[in-house]
């Protein structure tokens, strides 16, 4: 398992833009907020958690449709399928590495993002917190999708219409959990409570895909 | 003779056919003169003017929109579990009355909502938690619709009906944990503490009925096509098969 | 180590290809599948393989003992030739790819990237996968394609001394390896796509076709 963890790591590095684009893509969406809404620092800085979350939520979307695609594509996927590592396995590794190559970027990059937003302290803290505990449910629940509309040619903007629901509730959560930390409130109970979405999420969606894999490659 | 058997397409086609026009028959009756009573033989409430009838549709719309997921969840367990077809083709048959259903509710929501409240949407738990469901709608939906062989669609939109339905109840907790609303409570409710005098009630019971009654003939009728389309999909590919 | 099938139905699409195929594959067998295009040979395979639910019968084989080897190779372009391999191998827990090397001729071409092998040689690292699993039965779909003579000969080899080691392979190809082998003809075991041999229920919709008609 830490192999195919190794491997994924590696495509993503030599593939070009694993790390980058969806970085770059939150970048851009940090920097477009203000052009929209205008440059006044107390409505940027009441809004940054809340546009924050969202951009994060949308640059780990770009990155989803290429979980399985690729195997699927060049027979990888089949190949594992008939390895002695479990598919929920081969799911959860793929999530934990796609994550890795995302999720964990934009965690750590978006305090610093924040500062274009005129985010206030502690604002920078709950951010970091918040996505740190919500992005890992975003990359498994991303992978679920991914699972089910790998066999489609065009399956990219579906995965878009299929996950962004599904994301719904780790959003209002986490987004409430970093307002209510930078404006000096309790935030621990929609923490706790995504803490526990994200916990779940990685419990239980593995078999959902694992499922849903098995069936495509029918 | 277990429930079981009529999921067998056969029984199912036999027993549908002959039980639509009764089901068409009762919901004329039921739901026409409901909207009727409704509309013209209720008096004006005092505070919600006129625009209180809309009730007799936004509210059983609603209920059903609601009721319709609930049933596909189920058919779609039936399905994993025991692999019949007419269960999951009802699944089908129903998401597009339900989205139909979620989109009339929103609408007429919004219609009444203008005087009501002098806006046509606010994002309060109810409403949104309506356009959230539109959404899941849309999505299970739209993988029906890409997906060309017809048993994988059934295995992968079952899959996503069951998750999708713990992230709909997920989305209903947090939506009410992130905006307290202004829509009134649910206004019907089988104890007795009644929120609507007798008068509105009884026609309302009707139209109730009525939609329940639609939606089974609807849900029928759709059934026997979609079953119908999975024939003509095995004929075709049969076809194919014989000239190659 | 032996794979028995057992009164086999296998269906693509929901449609059934193949219907009643009986055979039994034993340690140090080699059994060539035979079958024009579009007959069902890789429908067969991927559902011995596991890869796909049978219609019908069984198979009676540890899924831990098989791999497959089909036209797509699951190789990464961006990796090296080593660290392709290296992969497979970690996966199955194998240790060393040193012999995969040498048996399929790639000593020269570890470090080049994958992406950068012509087709031949793609395909000598995608079969040399097949060393580094571990397995004893291989199931192949036309691993030839795009082998020059001299790749053939190799191929040929590493099945013989697969085969030696009490290993089996069921191969479906189009050309003649050279093998000391068995032929198994698909031809007779083809659905009609009308009715069943047996006449029975096949699948979930034979009874569906009956209201109908």
């Amino acid at each position: 398992m830490i192999a195919l963890l190794v491997r994924d790591m590696r495509l993503a590095m030599r593939a070009g833009g694993g790390f980058g684009l969806g970085l770059a893509f939150f970048l851009i969406v940090s920097t477009l907020v203000p052009f929209g809404v205008g440059p006044e620092a107390a409505i940027l800085s009441r809004i940054a958690p809340g546009i924050l979350w969202v951009g994060a939520l949308l640059a780990c979307l770009l990155s989803l449709d290429r979980i399985f695609q690729l195997d699927f594509e060049d027979g990888s996927l089949d190949l594992l399928a008939t390895a002695p590592i479990p598919m929920e396995g081969t799911v959860a590794i793929k999530a934990l590495a796609h994550w890795l190559v995302t999720g964990l970027p934009l965690t750590l990059a978006a305090p610093a993002f924040g500062a274009l937003m005129n985010l206030q302290s502690p604002g920078h803290y709950w951010i970091f917190v918040t996505l740190l505990i919500g992005t890992p449910a975003l990359s498994m629940i991303g992978a679920f999708g991914a699972a089910l509309t790998v066999g489609l040619k065009r399956g990219g903007l579906l995965l878009s219409l299929l996950v962004l629901p599904l994301y719904i509730p780790t959003l209002i959560f986490g987004a409430e959990a970093a307002t209510r930390g930078t404006a000096g409130l309790s935030a621990l109970t929609p923490l706790l409570i995504m803490a526990g979405i994200t916990a779940g999420s990685v419990a239980l969606l593995p078999f959902a895909a694992a499922s849903a894999l098995r069936i495509n490659l029918r | 003779m277990s429930l079981w058997e009529f999921a067998n397409p056969v029984r199912f086609m036999a027993l549908s056919g002959k039980v639509l026009p009764w089901v068409i028959g009762l919901t004329a009756l039921t739901l026409i003169p409901g909207l009727i009573w409704g509309f013209f033989f209720t008096p004006e409430a005092v505070n919600f003017g006129n625009s209180v009838k809309i009730i007799y549709v936004h509210v059983p719309s609603a209920m059903m929109a609601i009721n319709i997921w609930v049933m596909m969840l189920v058919t779609s367990l039936i399905w994993i579990v025991r692999r019949h077809h007419v269960s999951v083709r009802a699944a089908k048959a129903a998401a597009l009355i339900g989205v139909t259903m979620t989109v009339i509710a929103l609408i007429t929501g919004a219609i009444w909502g203008e005087p009501m409240w002098g806006t046509y949407w606010a994002w309060d738990p109810r409403l949104t938690s309506f356009l959230i469901l539109f959404l899941f709608y849309l999505g299970y939906m739209a993988l029906w619709a890409a997906i060309e062989n017809p048993d994988t669609a059934a295995d992968l939109t079952s899959v996503l009906c069951i998750v999708g339905s713990v992230f709909a109840l997920l989305s209903r907790y947090a939506v009410n944990f992130w905006n307290q609303g202004l829509h009134q409570g649910a206004s019907l409710s089988m104890d007795k503490e009644e929120h609507v005098a007798d008068v509105y009630y009884l026609p309302l019971l009707l139209c109730l009925a009525g939609f329940v009654l639609l939606f089974i003939a609807l849900v029928l009728i759709r059934t026997r096509t979609e079953l119908r389309l999975v024939r003509l999909h095995r004929l075709e590919i049969r076809e194919r098969m014989k000239d190659a | 180590m032996e794979m028995k099938v057992d009164n086999l139905s296998v269906a693509r699409g929901g449609v059934p290809v193949l219907e009643g195929v009986n055979f039994t594959l034993g340690a140090g067998q080699v059994m060539i599948l035979r079958g024009p295009n579009g007959s069902g040979k890789t429908t067969l395979l991927r559902t011995l393989a596991g890869l796909q639910p049978p219609l019908a019968g069984r198979v009676s084989a540890d899924p831990e003992q098989i791999t497959y080897g089909a036209h797509a190779d699951g190789l990464k372009a961006t990796l090296t030739v080593a660290e392709n391999l290296r992969f497979w191998a970690s996966v199955h827990g194998i240790d060393s790819i040193s012999a995969a090397v040498a048996d399929f001729n790639l000593q020269g071409l570890t470090h080049r990237p994958a992406g950068n092998l012509s087709a031949g040689q793609k395909r000598r690292l995608g079969l040399a996968r097949l060393l580094v699993t571990g397995r004893p039965i291989w199931l192949l779909d036309e691993p030839t394609v795009s082998l020059d003579v001299a790749s053939v000969g190799l191929f040929a080899d590493a099945v013989r001394a697969h085969v030696a080691g009490g290993g089996a392979a069921l191969i479906a190809t189009h050309i003649d390896l050279g093998l000391q082998a068995d032929t198994f003809d698909i031809g007779p075991f083809r659905a009609d796509g009308v009715r069943g041999r047996s006449g029975q229920n096949r699948d979930g919709y034979a009874d569906f076709d009956e209201a109908f008609t």
